[in-house]
């Protein structure tokens, strides 16, 4: 019951899958295509962690369905690094001790990476504010908040050097 | 025992075992409204999916099991923001954080601006619309009380037609609208109140972001000698519904808008019979209605130019 077929571009690279009309956008980028960078902790909207962007904006993977993203361009935290080389906020999160299980880490990331790019010079307040939707059991959220403003800075500063990387 | 729960699971239809949150549905992606009308008429155990980011939770928990699921995503019909007739019209389908940045909606009704930076996170946001959260009609939700403090229309299309329905009929009970099954929301419409006049909003939620325990929202609008020629005072998560505050309101009109006058009329919230649950008592509710109206009454009359 309910087979339906979804085609949506993953960290630019496109799949086409036939399944379950329930099966979540989630599970979808777990089980279907094997990205279990994007975690999952309530499954019902609160923790964060599932955070991908959809079209560019932030979206909680768990309360969509993959159905939903058909057409869409998700980027999960895969994405952030694809050749691995760490982006600018995932090295500020290992220089500000902005992670310690890791658990909430790529909601995390996927939040503060829509913030700076809609907000390049965030107050601590926004960035916060940002975060209200991520929830991190063991760091306490200082460090965090530092890896954010600590990134925040180091874009601003490539911006500024023209040629910069 | 583990074997037996296995069995159970492959049995209620899951193919993909432990990897499925929501019972089995029939998924139906319309493209154009009446068509989502229909399908909503004819097949049986339906529900619309709007933004999903209160049904979709639901569905996870299987506290709704649904056999058709109707995405109404794709209607492009039910997405915008325009001034019709003095009034802000609103497709259901528009996206709260498009609201929260639209500029019709800053300079129209600022008031709604505000609320929603109180509405869920950005994350949710992002999905969440403005219909679903007026249909799924949250005791604690901040549109529903916006749209009560507007006196919004709601516009309810079925495929028997379309039919408005005022904010004051729209409430009928805890988490229950006059929308009936076959029936869905196609836009909103907030009545424009004259440029100059004054909003505030204030809530109270043990963090940002939760639902408010109680939420205030005002809108006043000044004559000469700051005398109030217009009010509007809406209570949310203090009853099973939006409730406008009509003795603090009829307080306020006629009479020139100072501090006596916003503690008169805040005195008025605390006649409300408040709910209690497992957040917060009916008296603690009582108490922080007052309060918070008291606070959104000064933030509306000092942007209406009066220091109360």
């Amino acid at each position: 019951m309910g087979k339906q077929a979804t085609r949506v571009i993953v960290n630019g690279k496109s799949y086409a899958r036939v399944v379950d009309a329930r099966l979540t956008l989630a599970d979808f980028l777990r089980h279907e295509l094997n990205l279990t960078g994007t975690h999952l902790g309530c499954e019902h909207g609160v923790c964060g962690a599932c955070t991908v962007l959809v079209d560019g904006r932030t979206a909680r993977s768990c309360l969509m369905f993959a159905v939903q993203a058909s057409g869409c361009k998700v980027t999960t935290v895969e994405g952030l690094a694809p050749d691995g080389q760490l982006s600018v906020l995932q090295q500020a999160f290992i220089d500000n001790h902005g992670l310690q299980c890791g658990f909430c880490t790529p909601g995390m990331l996927m939040t503060l990476t829509e913030l700076l790019r809609d907000t390049p010079d965030p107050s601590e307040q926004e960035v916060r504010e940002a975060l209200t939707g991520n929830l991190c059991r063991c760091t306490g959220y200082a460090g965090i908040v530092a890896a954010a403003l600590d990134a925040a800075r180091r874009l601003r500063g490539a911006a500024a050097k023209p040629g910069a990387s | 025992m583990q074997q037996l729960a296995m069995d159970r699971r492959v049995k209620a239809g899951g193919d993909d075992v432990g990897t499925m949150k929501p019972a089995p549905f029939e998924y139906h992606a319309p493209r154009q409204l009446k068509d989502a009308a229909e399908l909503l008429a004819r097949l049986p155990n339906a529900k619309l999916l709007a933004g999903g980011q209160s049904l979709v939770p639901m569905m996870n928990f299987r506290y709704v099991i649904v056999d058709h699921l109707i995405d109404l995503g794709g209607i492009d019909d039910l997405r915008g923001v325009a001034v019709v007739d003095g009034a802000l019209r609103i497709g259901a389908m528009t996206r709260q954080r498009d609201l929260e940045f639209s500029p019709e909606v800053a300079k129209h009704c600022p008031l709604l601006a505000e609320a929603l930076r109180h509405v869920g996170h950005r994350q949710t946001r992002n999905r969440g619309t403005i219909g679903g959260s007026l249909a799924h009609a949250d005791p604690a939700a901040e549109l529903p009380a916006v749209c009560a403090a507007y006196d919004a229309t709601i516009h309810a299309v079925s495929v028997r037609g379309i039919r408005q329905i005022a904010c004051r009929e729209f409430y009928t009970g805890f988490m229950a609208t006059a929308l009936t099954a076959d029936e869905m929301i196609a836009a909103i419409d907030l009545p424009i109140w004259r440029l100059g006049h004054g909003h505030g909003f204030h809530e109270f939620a043990r963090r940002q972001g939760d639902f408010a325990i109680a939420g205030t929202a005002a809108l006043l609008d000044l004559g000469a000698d700051n005398v109030v020629r217009r009010a509007a005072l809406t209570l949310f998560g203090v009853t099973t519904s939006p409730l406008r505050v009509e003795a603090a309101e009829a307080r306020l009109v006629g009479k020139p808008l100072d501090a006596a006058a916003i503690r008169a009329a805040a005195a008025a919230a605390w006649l409300v019979e408040p709910i209690s649950d497992i957040h917060a008592g009916g008296d603690y509710r009582r108490h922080l209605a007052q309060v918070l109206s008291a606070r959104a009454l000064n933030d509306a009359a000092r942007r209406a130019g009066v220091e109360a």
